[in-house]
């Protein structure tokens, strides 16, 4: 397993947000978390990512416990991310943000850089190369001198993932990528996402978009209410009347008979 | 190699101006270096005070030359930059500014009440060691490595953080180490502009680094700008230039850098030199 959780709890005030989550996804693959809103699911995210800490329950990415390590500390291990409502740093150029995302990578002293040393200039061309390349995967290599805050709003969700992507995390953590897209992005961005699996990153993703996570998804675990009421194929979790009938709802379940034949 | 004689009248004239101009300069980066991390820091002048300080009496009690006396100033600013960094860097907002304006407040009662350190009465006879080369070299110094750093990941990194910790941290970047950092730089420097100054003026005193001229050091940075380093210097050019071009009216000084302030918050957003400089130190396919 590349990642696990054990009990894993988060509670607020007057609410557990997630509640004793056992997960386990494995190494390579598309794997998804779906629930109704207030599942728990961004919570679950960045319980992973270490932008909340939990009030209880172990953390294990590669076999090491990763729950008391900040947030900037799982990024250089591999787990990179991107957010449900995009958080682009504004400002920056396409290429910057890409750039930024590699900050782990990069090692560069800070005499080296004031003095411009040969070895700065070395890493610091080759993060600009790496950028791009990142940015020509997730297509828009072409925007790569504008201001991040002009792309158009799927531009800005691919610039995202390439930022995600671009130190090569070992681990892929996608908050609804295909919010507020059109079908036909919606197709391009699942090409995007199984082109990113092929290479070797484990993929996890929330999504809301039901066609979107059948079609890609290797494992489906579904969240309730904070707990972790099923995980398994997307074929079984369409077939647990449980999941279909009580937690997703008649009507989306005759919507995904229908959209596949079932 | 003689100078022409008006340009020699020229320097003797507006020697002490001229020093400012360097001097208020070096303020401004430190302000610079801490809002371009993203914080806001109102301790600017309680550092400079301490440099002063720590400077003067390093040449008067302990006799050192000034080139030991210089980098030595810097070590009670840091001292006291991580000792209230540490601690307020954790939390978010405007924390740090409290602390800062405390730590100036504080240190003014130190000052008035020590009689080492001269008491209300400051501290007079100060050697004149500050010269002019010095203070433009470290300026120029300090503009250069802050903009050499600025295109580097360390540039990338801090403006990341400002636009937005929590995706920062979750970038990679260890969002209070390169506060503290920011913190500590910006110490240093306000520390060295206050020994200079100390050497430049021959006295200073306790009420010189209060809460006026900390909010004078923000404006400069606010005015000038913080998408540059060469922007927050342009910012205390002109407004160390600003009162001399009305010496009639000296008391509306600190209204007018209000004014200024509001002024620049409304219209000029970006500052007197607004543009925003480049993050990667070499272009795509060089």
């Amino acid at each position: 397993m590349l990642l696990t959780t054990s009990g894993l709890t988060r509670r607020y005030a007057g609410l557990v947000a997630v509640d004793g989550v056992d997960l386990a996804i494995a190494q390579g693959g598309i794997h998804s978390v779906i629930g109704p809103n207030g599942a728990g699911k961004t919570t679950l995210f960045n319980l992973l990512t270490g932008l909340v800490e939990p009030s209880d329950g172990i953390i294990s990415f590669g076999g090491a416990d990763i729950t008391a390590l900040p947030a900037h500390r799982r990024a250089g291990l591999g787990i990179a991310r991107t957010f449900q409502n995009i958080r682009l740093f504004r400002g920056m150029s396409v290429l910057e943000n890409v750039l930024t995302g590699l900050h782990p990578r990069l090692s560069a002293s800070m005499l080296s850089t004031v003095l411009r040393l040969p070895g700065f200039r070395a890493e610091e061309r080759a993060a600009v190369e790496r950028a791009a390349a990142a940015l020509e995967l997730v297509g828009i290599a072409h925007l790569a001198d504008a201001p991040s805050e002009d792309l158009a709003y799927g531009d800005q969700r691919r610039l995202e993932i390439a930022r995600a992507l671009v130190c090569q995390p070992r681990l892929l953590l996608l908050d609804e990528p295909a919010a507020g897209m059109n079908p036909a992005e919606t197709v391009a961005l699942a090409e995007l996402v199984r082109r990113i699996a092929a290479t070797g990153t484990t993929v996890l993703l929330v999504e809301h978009d039901m066609g979107f996570v059948m079609g890609l998804s290797d494992s489906v675990s579904v969240l309730n209410f904070g707990r972790l009421i099923f995980t398994g194929s997307p074929r079984a979790v369409r077939s647990e009347p449980a999941v279909v009938e009580a937690y997703l709802g008649a009507r989306l379940a005759a919507k995904l008979r229908a959209t596949h034949g079932e | 190699m003689s100078m022409p004689v008006w340009l020699d009248d020229v320097l003797w004239t507006y020697q002490t101006l001229i020093h400012d101009l360097g001097i208020n300069g070096l303020l401004a980066l430190s302000m610079y270096v801490v809002l371009a991390a993203g914080q806001l820091s109102l301790g600017q002048a309680a550092f400079m005070g301490l440099g002063a300080y720590s400077g003067a009496l390093l040449t008067m009690k302990a006799g050192l030359p000034f080139w030991l006396v210089l980098p030595g100033s810097c070590v009670a600013p840091v001292v006291f930059a991580l000792a209230i960094g540490v601690p307020t860097l954790r939390l978010s907002g405007v924390y740090l500014a409290i602390a800062t304006i405390g730590l100036g407040e504080v240190l003014r009662s130190v000052y008035l009440n020590v009689d080492y350190v001269g008491g209300a009465l400051g501290l007079n006879g100060i050697p004149e060691r500050a010269e002019t080369w010095m203070i433009f070299g470290l300026l120029g110094l300090a503009t250069a490595g802050l903009f050499l750093v600025g295109r580097s990941r360390f540039g990338r990194a801090m403006e990341a953080m400002r636009e937005d910790a929590m995706a920062a941290s979750a970038m990679g970047i260890n969002v209070a180490r390169y506060h503290l950092m920011a913190l500590v730089t910006s110490a240093v420097l306000a520390g060295l502009s206050g020994c200079l100054a100390a050497h430049e003026s021959s006295f200073i005193g306790p009420n010189e680094y209060g809460f006026e001229p900390a909010v004078t050091i923000l404006s400069f940075a606010l005015l000038g700008g913080i998408g540059n380093p060469f922007a927050p210097v342009a910012g205390a050019w002109f407004l160390t230039l600003l009162p001399e071009l009305m010496r009639d009216l000296p008391d509306i000084r600190l209204a007018l850098n209000g004014v200024i302030i509001v002024l620049a918050v409304l219209f000029l957003p970006r500052g007197l030199l607004g543009w925003r400089m480049k993050r990667a130190a070499v272009g795509r396919g060089a």
